[in-house]
């Protein structure tokens, strides 16, 4: 699986009341959930949010609360990939339940900038910078969470192994 | 192999001898937890791949977040959890009426206790190894494949060992130690860990300053957090808790990767500021702050004990021109028991309003919204960016003894100040 977008930069600690605050918890339509997603950190992200784009950030991504409403807003918003130093547990579960790429990679959240063109390929979790021309590797999952991944969730991946 | 407390509790509920940190299991679970905010997202998911739940005496569903629903959208998240239950013979099904704030609830109704393995669709779901339970927080889909399964796989958790020695002084409570705790070791200290405390200062803990700790070990980072069960717990927990408490003891070898020796007599109060709950700072070093509303409540610090601390303060006083305090509850239970002690009198008397139990204003819900640039002093556990409100609020995370002063002083107060 590979994906390819310009980079939004955050810091540490992005919380799920900023990736999506609980105003907006009285829905699990995605699409709604989608326009509003990161507005209390970045009221720009969903107008210039594009498909196939890539957050980058630092500690602790998606700590907090349990909704899983925060990695569907990310996803449903076009988001094809977080890379984060580390994720919060619970976020961290979650994202591979609903088939959201994740990719803990210190090195590269350290020399990604705001707005840089990123491609990388998940099942070997290269990282590649096409604004710099650098390339930074990750931990890849293993192949049966990459399978969940690219199913587009638990869920879904149970369906089709059942089917 | 010698295993920590969490270990044990994970080892007997996936049928093995022992397990070790960083191992994979599958797990059988006593209960699965969801309220109206994520049940919804599971009750969409169970529809499309299932027909039946595995047990339904396992199941509770707590109308607790934006109940009695604050609109028309929150009512339909609500209904769609009232019928899945009607459907699938969930008796654990709390509405209003019967409905508490969920980490207060569950425990008050004897459905978690010691030696149990719980998953929740809720982060604070943490709050019950205060009995000696593994419980830990877990999204959606997890919830629901935990209806389907009742099971749950588990990465083996290592641990962080704290123990707590010496006795806290007056105002110092549960609260205080688990902010000191987190500033201590900051909001990803224990990330993927157990928070396991002993020590011969959990004598002075009671249980509801227990549930407080264990409820925040979340905003460390933690999996769970986990009291021993001594002769308090095994008291709350009698009459009360359905089946017989199972006692697991952490191996005298078991290892830890880190211990924490926190001397509970040298605590002061502590406040967290904004916006993380790491910022723990005592009295020293709060500055003036002036302050717009109180909320004391939550599944963090809404319990009988709490209400009684905001009454011991409130009692006589009056509440400062200018805030607005709010008093909520967390069950029906908790909310007749301080009617009878005459809680809720003191409260009207010092110009408090209460309300019915919700988690409401905690999470920017309804029942005490804050406006732009507006400060609260709040016994609830998170005070991120707009978590109460507009996103240029501010909330300060504090005892209900601190909140209640603060309440009557209109700026971030100890209760020795008064």
């Amino acid at each position: 699986m590979k994906v390819k977008g310009r980079v939004f930069k955050y810091g540490n600690d992005v919380d799920t009341d900023v990736i999506i605050p609980a105003r907006y918890l009285n829905t699990t339509s995605e699409s709604e959930l989608a326009s509003h997603c990161m507005e209390d950190i970045d009221a720009e992200f969903v107008k210039k949010v594009k498909n196939g784009d890539i957050i980058v950030a630092g500690d602790n991504f998606g700590c907090g609360s349990s909704r899983e409403h925060a990695p569907i807003a990310i996803k449903a918003s076009g988001i094809s990939l977080v890379i984060a130093n580390s994720f919060a547990r619970i976020f961290y579960r979650n994202s591979i339940n609903i088939g959201l790429p994740i990719l803990e990679c210190p090195a590269a959240v350290k020399a990604i900038r705001e707005g840089d063109t990123v491609s990388c390929s998940l099942d070997e979790g290269k990282i590649f910078d096409e604004t710099t021309g650098e390339s930074f590797t990750a931990e890849p999952f293993p192949p049966f969470i990459r399978e969940i991944i690219s199913d587009g969730g638990l869920i879904k991946h149970l369906e089709r192994r059942n089917k | 192999m010698a295993m920590t407390v969490s270990q044990k509790i994970l080892a007997y509920h996936a049928g093995l001898e022992s397990v070790k940190a960083g191992q994979l299991v599958n797990a059988k679970l006593d209960l699965v937890l969801a309220n109206d905010i994520t049940g919804p997202v599971a009750i969409k998911q169970f529809e499309k791949s299932a027909k039946l739940v595995a047990d339904p005496q396992k199941i509770a569903l707590v109308m607790d977040h934006f109940a009695p629903n604050k609109d028309i959208k929150s009512a339909e998240q609500c209904k769609i959890c009232r019928n899945f239950a009607a459907e699938q013979n969930i008796e654990n099904f709390f509405d209003v009426g019967r409905m508490g704030i969920e980490h207060a609830l569950l425990p008050e109704q004897g459905l978690v206790g010691a030696g149990d393995l719980v998953i929740g669709a809720d982060s604070h779901t943490c709050t019950y190894g205060a009995l000696g339970a593994f419980s830990t927080g877990v999204g959606s889909t997890d919830m629901c494949a935990g209806m389907m399964s009742g099971e749950c796989w588990f990465k083996v958790p290592s641990a962080l060992r704290f123990t707590l020695t010496g006795k806290p002084k007056k105002y110092v409570t549960g609260k205080d130690v688990i902010l000191h705790i987190i500033g201590l070791i900051g909001v990803d200290g224990a990330l993927y860990k157990s928070m396991e405390f002993d020590g011969d200062g959990i004598q002075y803990l009671g249980m509801d300053d227990r549930f407080t700790i264990c409820n925040m070990a979340i905003e460390a980072g933690a999996k769970n957090g986990i009291f021993p069960v001594d002769k308090t717990a095994l008291d709350y927990m009698k009459g009360r808790f359905k089946r017989e408490p199972k006692i697991f003891i952490a191996d005298p070898d078991a290892e830890y990767e880190r211990q924490y020796i926190i001397d509970l007599s040298a605590l002061e109060p502590t406040v967290s500021f904004p916006h993380l709950p790491e910022n723990a700072k005592t009295r020293e070093n709060w500055g003036d702050i002036r302050i717009d509303q109180v909320v004391i409540g939550s599944c963090t610090n809404g319990r009988i004990s709490d209400l009684r601390a905001a009454a011991e303060i409130l009692k006589g006083r009056k509440v400062k021109d200018g805030v607005r305090a709010i008093i909520i509850p967390a069950t029906n239970q908790i909310y007749l028991q301080a009617i009878e002690e005459g809680l809720i009198k003191i409260f009207i008397d010092a110009g408090a309003v209460v309300s019915t139990p919700t988690c409401g204003p905690c999470l920017g819900g309804h029942m005490g919204i804050l406006a732009a640039g507006e400060r609260c002093v709040s016994t609830t556990n998170r005070n991120f960016v707009g978590r109460m409100g507009h996103t240029s609020s501010e909330v300060y995370l504090a005892s209900p003894y601190v909140a209640a002063a603060s309440a009557v002083s209109g700026r971030l107060s100890s209760p020795e100040e008064l």
